[in-house]
């Protein structure tokens, strides 16, 4: 019992970071249909931008989330801008080599400046476990879930009431329609590319701070392909649903066998496929033969 | 092969393709052996992605079953070495099969994803399966030779050298043949457009099931060449990222073209060591190259990628055309 409350936590908080990134994810499909392999690699440039800040710059950590932010969002405007804009309208497979071309050069880049060999980190979130129903779990775990759950409320907000919001929900829904009321699609394009980018951000420095800063923090892109699909690739509550059912899955099937995290959520990923292609939430338009 | 233009520029390849093994060093010739490898592995990927139009990011992964298929046949079963490819090549075909049975429900980026499944299934399989590896984390593949005959070791690069010329030359002629095949023809339409294709009777079943096993048979062949040839098979050789520069060598060398998957895939397996080369030359003046090297060669597959995307969408193949074009109406073009 204790063991499984462990996992419980454990797959909570890597799920509350999935779902993190998944959300980054489903507002560049939503706002341009680009299917984005190059996620894992934006947590990656993510996290490293905040190490730059934080630890190189010696800034606050509050201010650090701010210029890495910035940094990241820019980053991925200018790519929005430069790459992916020129190839609107393209086959599916440029679109999504393109962003595959693109992981290689953001993870290779990072290798560059900061090398291959795992940074530490000064804690940011708080150490030490607490007790629950026994099973003692530790606290920074806890404290991920929560900033997780923040972030979405504001995504929440943001989307609810910002005018900008409404302009991506509208081009989402439907781009000719937002084009007719006046709404910059370039613009909103944009947007999304940098609040994906910031969102990726948040989920980098949360697992860096867990774990550590590394090139494996680009495996969490793959991982997100499972959450999406399972949560629907449109739908932005699906990542938090799909992110929670993930990040428990994998762990669980660790509690098993160990090591079995690593191909749970694919197999998990091939059921949906086949039983249910548009996932949980997500609008059944998938074209059939 | 109809004009006298084509006629001299097939004699112009094969006399320089007989002539490297006695120009080129063993190192280069290696290089030379690990294009020809590749160009079967991407002539097979082409014949799925470029001439059918179905997204595959499970090429590592078909990689992987053809190397530990042969080297199994081979070492573990005792077959003799060509019987072992040949098995190879069909129990991957059959993997690819199955796993193209996805594509009959999912199109474009699903399928896509489907495959990046498949490749991350194979690879965890490979890598945790201790009954495959012994529990040795490798896997030993015995070295070229059939009927008593084995490879010399002072000439072993040369010798594997015709046996990889032969084959790749072999799968580009049967390649080519099949896409004036009906077969190869419903792929196209296939890719072209589904319910057109339907309409005029193609299977589509079979046209896609045929697509993904024939693809998978040129991998398969690829794979059980590596084994045999590097002797050792590991998990390490079959990653995504080796999908991922599959798939660069199709797009830079031009999708839907036998040609195109050679010329891409000599030139993703030449920028490596071209670029340490440099490195090397340099190391004085810009001590950085040298340092950086293994960050340089990774970023240069993505930033290769990016910009044939950009600039050139159709490869290599594409800008010889022009430049062909160029040439033939010069100077009044």
């Amino acid at each position: 019992m204790t063991q499984f409350i462990q996992l419980t936590v454990y797959g909570l908080s890597n799920g509350a970071v999935l779902a993190l990134a998944a959300l980054g994810f489903v507002l560049i499909y939503k706002a341009t249909n680009v299917i984005n392999f190059a996620q894992g690699e934006f947590l990656l440039v993510g996290a490293y931008a905040f190490y730059s800040a934080f630890v190189v710059l010696h800034l606050p950590a509050i201010l650090a989330v701010a210029v890495g932010a910035a940094v990241a969002a820019a980053l991925a405007a200018a790519i929005e801008r430069l790459l992916l804009r020129p190839l609107i309208g393209q086959d599916p497979i440029a679109v999504i080599m393109v962003t595959i071309g693109l992981s290689a050069v953001l993870k290779a880049v990072v290798q560059i400046f900061y090398g291959t060999t795992p940074l530490e980190m000064p804690k940011l979130l708080p150490r030490g476990s607490v007790a629950i129903l026994g099973a003692i779990v530790p606290t920074d775990r806890l404290v991920a879930i929560v900033v997780a759950a923040a972030v979405f409320a504001v995504f929440g907000a943001f989307f609810r009431w910002s005018r900008h919001g409404v302009a991506m929900r509208a081009v989402a829904d439907d781009t000719q329609a937002a084009l007719a009321q006046g709404i910059s699609v370039n613009r909103i394009s944009a947007l999304a590319w940098a609040m994906a980018a910031a969102s990726a951000l948040i989920a980098g420095v949360l697992i860096g701070d867990i774990a550590e800063v590394s090139q494996n923090l680009a495996g969490f892109g793959l991982i997100v392909f499972p959450v999406v699909i399972l949560g629907g690739l449109e739908s932005v509550p699906g990542t938090i649903v799909g992110g929670a059912i993930i990040g428990l899955v994998s762990q669980y099937a660790d509690g098993l066998s160990p090591g079995a995290s690593q191909v749970a959520p694919f197999i998990v990923l091939v059921v949906i496929l086949l039983v249910r292609p548009y996932g949980l939430f997500g609008q059944p338009r998938i074209e059939r033969v | 092969m109809s004009t006298r233009g084509e006629r001299v520029r097939m004699v112009l390849c094969i006399a320089v393709l007989v002539a490297l093994p006695f120009v080129l060093n063993n190192y280069w010739l290696g290089i030379a052996n690990a294009i020809g490898i590749a160009a079967i592995g991407a002539i097979g990927l082409n014949i799925l992605v470029g001439f059918t139009g179905q997204i595959s990011l499970g090429q590592g992964g078909f990689l992987a079953v053809g190397a530990f298929t042969s080297a199994l046949l081979a070492g573990r079963a005792g077959l003799p070495l060509p019987l072992a490819v040949a098995g190879a090549v069909v129990v991957t075909a059959t993997a690819g099969a199955i796993v193209g049975l996805p594509a009959l429900r999912l199109k474009g980026l699903y399928l896509a994803i489907a495959t990046l499944a498949a490749q991350q299934i194979i690879e965890f399989t490979i890598r945790r399966w201790r009954w495959l590896t012994e529990g040795r984390g490798y896997l030993e593949a015995p070295p070229l030779g059939a009927l008593g005959w084995r490879v010399q070791h002072a000439a072993f690069e040369r010798t594997w050298y015709w046996v990889i010329v032969g084959a790749a030359a072999l799968g580009a002629i049967v390649a080519r043949n099949v896409f004036r095949t009906a077969l190869g023809r419903s792929f196209m339409a296939v890719r072209d457009q589904e319910t057109a294709a339907q309409a005029i009777g193609v299977n589509l079943t079979r046209a896609k099931l045929t697509a993904f096993a024939l693809s998978s048979g040129y991998v398969g062949l690829a794979g059980a060449l590596t084994a045999h040839y590097t002797e050792i098979v590991t998990w390490e050789r079959y990653t995504l990222d080796i999908s991922v520069t599959y798939v660069g060598m199709i797009i830079v060398g031009g999708l839907g073209c036998i040609a195109g998957s050679i010329y891409g895939a000599a030139f993703l397996m030449l920028v490596p060591p071209l670029l340490s080369a440099l490195a090397d030359a340099v190391r004085d003046t810009a001590p950085f190259l040298a340092d950086q090297l293994p960050a340089l060669q990774n970023a240069a597959v993505g930033v290769v990628i990016v910009l044939f995307l950009l600039f050139e969408p159709r490869g290599l193949d594409r800008l010889w055309r022009r430049v062909k074009e160029y040439v033939a109406t010069w100077p009044r073009s």
